[in-house]
């Protein structure tokens, strides 16, 4: 079934620059004594959540916000390092909104939809200037004025950072937003508490349950929207960079109450993370893309040169300069060392399978920093009258310029690995980070459930098939300080005689029935493995059948084997302890469950994917270089929707149009 | 290598709670501190016992989830670094590890090793913003420029994760340093000057509220501290805090 019949994409008329003005002016409004009377509940106080609750809020809606942390100041938005997107123009190179919009499409393979992406472009100024507002203090040159650096797959630099804890300032900024908003007694925060279910009345949402974690109670909570921001579904994988506690089990139960869900397979596998080190392994670490800025990337050009790294008879830094295969700048050299993370993720695979890995599990290339380093040092001796060419000097001014700007990067790095990425080069690998897919909404963030918004990393959003670095943060924000506020108070509008939502219906009673009824299940299961075997075994699958290179048998396997596994995880889990109580491993087994449902939708989605585009990479689709093979036929979004435990999900085609963007082959060479 | 660990097991926050004694071999020097504890846990809950709990997410360092008192310091042996980034190369073959949670009367248990840091927020509530709202109207970033040394100096206390090593470090259980970090932020900038009195004046008195101690310069918060924020911010809190008195 196309998309457009029953659930449009509510796209507004109109030239691409002026859409969203025009929608602006024509939308319904609330007026503020109405709005007091308006409940809203937003699930996640991540950039996303965090921004439209404090935003909500200050409109004068009753917000009330939930998260599984104990404080909102903890989601995971961040653990976010290297910056955040803007068509600012402040470095004078070039940069527009139509330019943020045009490579943000290109960027994702031409697989996201064209008004949303331009929405995003278009209001991205507007954050820097909000958060510099709240006090968050973005790098800045001597000058005073805000500093830039560039990212993956741009020729401008836009990207806006705060050292590498860019995401911690941005996100301190929005909770700073929300205390104001606490203070006031306008937004009800819920720390450690989980959602379990939404509710819906009249076809519309109006509630959810949730869990309070600490004791254990199932509580009923209602509204007349629900908001829901609760991040990536990364951890499929179980290995990732996503915090421990990243699930997807907020965005799967909307799905399984009529949510449809899109692209599952679009999950970025990020170029740059410290490589595993063994089977005790409980998450991987991200090092920040934007040491692409400064390190290269390479490989031993010659086999015995790799052979004797691994065997730890030969050090990195005694490998001669023409003995080294930058390979990124030899096969893209228009990018280099800045193609997309897409791009890059496949050419380390590409190296590391070939045989050229450099730890000793062979599965590991060198991001090096010692030209950066020598070519900043000799810059500032010369500007400080110095030596130049006297090694002592320009190695020491050199690391002080790449401390000022990666620092917490390199210890953080120094601490995992024990080695000092000042003096020998790092070891990197390819690791799950980010998922592009997620929940379809419509242009007003909407889901195909009336009054169940998604923004964040939860929705399919603007990314398509591959998002650009530095513009996770951007979304968020965008999602939720500048569009959903217009977008929910449309929607809204409709609902100033309503009244207080009860908590006392069947609808209530049955939701909360279904809620309890699966937790007494892990409870009383009598099972003899922990959650973690099981989902330990998921990620295997996830990783080797529908990582970062697929094809049709392995997916068929894959969708078998998780079937498998999931059949065996019902009959033999082992929860302990009870359920009134703080009790880790039972909300573990919940995300779990949820987690072993999308993984079979997910390779499902891979295998209809007749393509490679973007992070979805399948063998069969490839060019004679061995890059991705987009196919025309396949230019749509995949949006699934449930239809019961034991059916088949039915998959509807958005389809995506470019009226102002000419769709090319994506070249970066 | 084998260790013996010395674990708090407490049930809720009304059980009174005992050190319990476990042994743990096949621990790898590359394992971080939590995964050490994972691998714990999966046996625990092999003999269908209850595992231990404790608080932490990211495991990067960044969201100030963890704890854990080890062997008697906040976030264990090692220097600037929080206890998810701690790596068992740290300790030897045979070792007998402690582990408690942060004690202080303001941050009660919560389970085994979890506290409840939820002060930490009430003293946020009461101050640690700018009140700006999101209209999208708000000035172009760059049209006040602000002193390079000043925005460095209000980023080094930005970086503050509100992991309450501080309280757990200090005698008095003081949270002088998380307050002063986020009061110093504010002051540095000139967005935070309009309610720079008031936002002083009320930090702190939400903070005496809580129950934390008073501050008598020992300095033991600074040198647990895993992100490094200075003592120089608590002497700019007491400057502000008596400007905003006078
Ligand atoms: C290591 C790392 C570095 C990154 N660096 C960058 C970068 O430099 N630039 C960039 O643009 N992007 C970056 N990203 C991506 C970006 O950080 C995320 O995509 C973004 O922060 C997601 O924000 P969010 O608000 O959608 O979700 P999150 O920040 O993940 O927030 C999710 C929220 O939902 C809550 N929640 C989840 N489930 C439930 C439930 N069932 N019930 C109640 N609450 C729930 C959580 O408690 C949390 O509050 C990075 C990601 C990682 C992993
Ligand atoms: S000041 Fe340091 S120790 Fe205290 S909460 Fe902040 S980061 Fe933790
Ligand atoms: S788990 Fe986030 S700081 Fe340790």
């Amino acid at each position: 079934m196309q998309i457009g019949s029953n659930f449009p994409a509510q796209i507004p008329e109109g030239p691409l620059a002026d859409k969203w003005t025009n929608y602006k002016n024509k939308i319904n409004l609330v007026n503020p004594a109405n709005k007091r009377n308006i409940d809203v509940i937003v699930v996640g106080t991540g950039l996303a959540g965090g921004s439209a609750a404090a935003t909500l809020a200050e409109l004068g809606y009753n917000v009330k916000a939930f998260c599984y942390q104990d404080s909102p100041r903890r989601a995971h938005s961040i653990a976010a390092q290297g910056g955040i997107n803007a068509a600012k123009n402040y470095q004078g190179d070039g940069d527009s909104t139509y330019r943020l919009f045009y490579d943000t499409v290109k960027g994702g393979d031409y697989r996201s939809r064209e008004a949303n992406v331009y929405r995003l472009a278009e209001v991205s100024a507007n954050i820097i200037d909000q958060c510099v507002a709240q006090g968050v203090p973005f790098a800045r040159d001597y000058g005073g004025l805000l500093d830039n650096r560039s990212f993956g797959g741009v020729l401008v630099s836009r990207t806006f950072y705060a050292k590498g804890q860019t995401g911690q300032q941005l996100l301190l900024g929005a909770y700073s937003a929300m205390n104001r908003q606490i203070s006031r007694g306008k937004i009800k925060m819920y720390n450690r508490h989980e959602m379990l279910e939404l509710v819906i009345v009249d076809g519309k949402a109006r509630g959810i349950i949730a869990r309070n974690l600490v004791t254990g109670e199932i509580e009923r909570h209602s509204a007349h929207a629900v908001v829901i921001g609760s991040g990536g579904y990364g951890n499929v994988f179980f290995l990732s960079t996503n915090a421990m506690g990243s699930n997807v089990s907020a965005s799967w139960k909307i799905y399984k109450k009529g949510a449809w869900f899109a692209n599952p397979c679009f999950t970025q596998i990020h170029p740059t993370c410290i490589p595993v080190s063994g089977d005790h392994q409980s998450k991987l670490t991200l090092m920040s893309e934007s040491l692409r800025n400064d390190g290269r990337i390479w490989v031993p050009k010659k086999m015995e040169d790799a052979e004797a790294i691994r065997a730890g008879k030969l050090k990195p830094t005694e490998l001669k300069e023409e003995d080294r295969d930058y390979y990124l700048e030899r096969r893209y050299p228009a990018f280099g060392n800045l193609v997309p993370r897409d791009v890059a993720s496949r050419a380390a695979k590409e190296r590391c399978d070939a045989g050229f890995g450099v730890n000793q599990t062979g599965e590991a290339v060198y991001l090096d920093f010692a030209s950066a380093i020598e070519r900043y040092g000799k810059e500032q001796a010369h500007i400080k009258g110095m030596d130049e060419n006297d090694p002592a000097v320009y190695l020491k001014l050199g690391k002080d310029v790449i401390a000022n700007k990666y620092g917490n990067l390199f210890q953080m790095y120094e601490k995992i690995v024990d080695q000092n990425p000042y003096e020998t080069p790092m070891m990197i690998y390819p690791a799950v980070h980010y998922t592009m897919g997620g929940t379809w909404v419509d242009y007003n963030l909407m889901s195909t459930i009336p009054g169940c918004f998604v923004i964040g990393e939860a929705n399919f959003s603007d990314h398509g098939a591959n998002r650009l670095g530095a513009s996770a943060l951007m979304q968020g924000l965008a999602d939720g300080y500048f569009v959903l506020p217009y977008t929910i108070g449309d929607y809204l509008s409709d609902d100033i005689r309503t009244g207080k939502i009860p908590t006392d219906s069947a609808e209530f009673d049955e939701a909360e029935k279904a809620v309890k009824d699966q937790l007494e299940k892990f409870i009383n299961n009598k099972g003899s493995k922990s959650v973690d075997y099981f989902h330990k075994r998921l990620g295997k699958v996830m990783w080797d059948k529908v990582g970062m290179a697929r094809n049709e048998q392995g997916l068929k396997e894959a969708i078998e084997e998780i079937k498998a596994i999931r059949e065996e995880f019902y009959k033999d889990v082992k929860v302990p302890g009870g359920m009134n109580e703080y009790n880790e491993e039972l909300a573990k087994a919940g995300r779990v469950a949820d987690f072993l449902e999308l993984g079979e939708l997910f390779a499902k989605d891979a295998l209809q994917r007749e393509e490679s585009c973007g992070g979805h990479f399948r063998e069969e689709y490839q060019t004679e270089e061995g890059e991705a093979m987009r196919r025309p036929e396949f230019q749509y979004a995949a949006a699934w929707e449930y239809k019961g435990a034991d059916q088949e999900p039915e998959m509807h085609k958005e389809d995506l149009v470019y009226k102002d963007i000419e769709v090319k082959e994506r070249s970066y060479k | 290598m084998k260790l013996t660990l010395k674990i708090w097991r407490q049930k809720n926050s009304e059980d009174k709670g005992k050190m319990v004694d476990y042994q743990l071999d096949d621990v790898s020097p590359d394992m971080s501190f939590l995964e050490m504890l994972d691998v714990l846990n999966d046996q625990l809950v092999g003999k269908g016992e209850e595992p231990v709990a404790f608080d932490h997410d990211c495991r990067e360092g960044i969201c100030g989830t963890c704890s854990l008192q080890i062997n008697g310091k906040p976030h264990g042996p090692d220097s600037l670094v929080t206890t998810c980034q701690l790596h068992m190369r740290k300790f030897n073959d045979g070792d007998t590890v402690y582990i408690e949670p942060f004690r202080a009367k303001a941050f009660p248990v919560v389970k085994d090793l979890i506290v409840d840091r939820s002060a930490f927020d009430r003293i946020q509530h009461a101050g640690g913003y700018i009140s700006v709202n999101t209209s999208g109207n708000t000035q172009d970033a760059n049209a006040i420029p602000i002193n390079k040394d000043d925005a460095d100096k209000a980023f080094d206390a930005a970086t503050c994760i509100g992991c309450g090593a501080c309280v757990a470090a200090c005698k008095n259980a003081s949270a002088m340093l998380f307050v002063s970090a986020k009061v110093s932020q504010f002051a540095l900038l000139p967005q935070g000057q309009v309610e720079r009195e008031r936002r002083a004046e009320n930090m702190v008195a939400q903070m005496d509220a809580e129950g934390f101690g008073a501050c008598t310069n020992t300095g033991a918060c600074e040198a647990e501290c895993p992100k490094g924020i200075s003592l120089t911010n608590i002497a700019r809190l007491n400057r502000e805090f008596l400007g905003a008195k006078l």
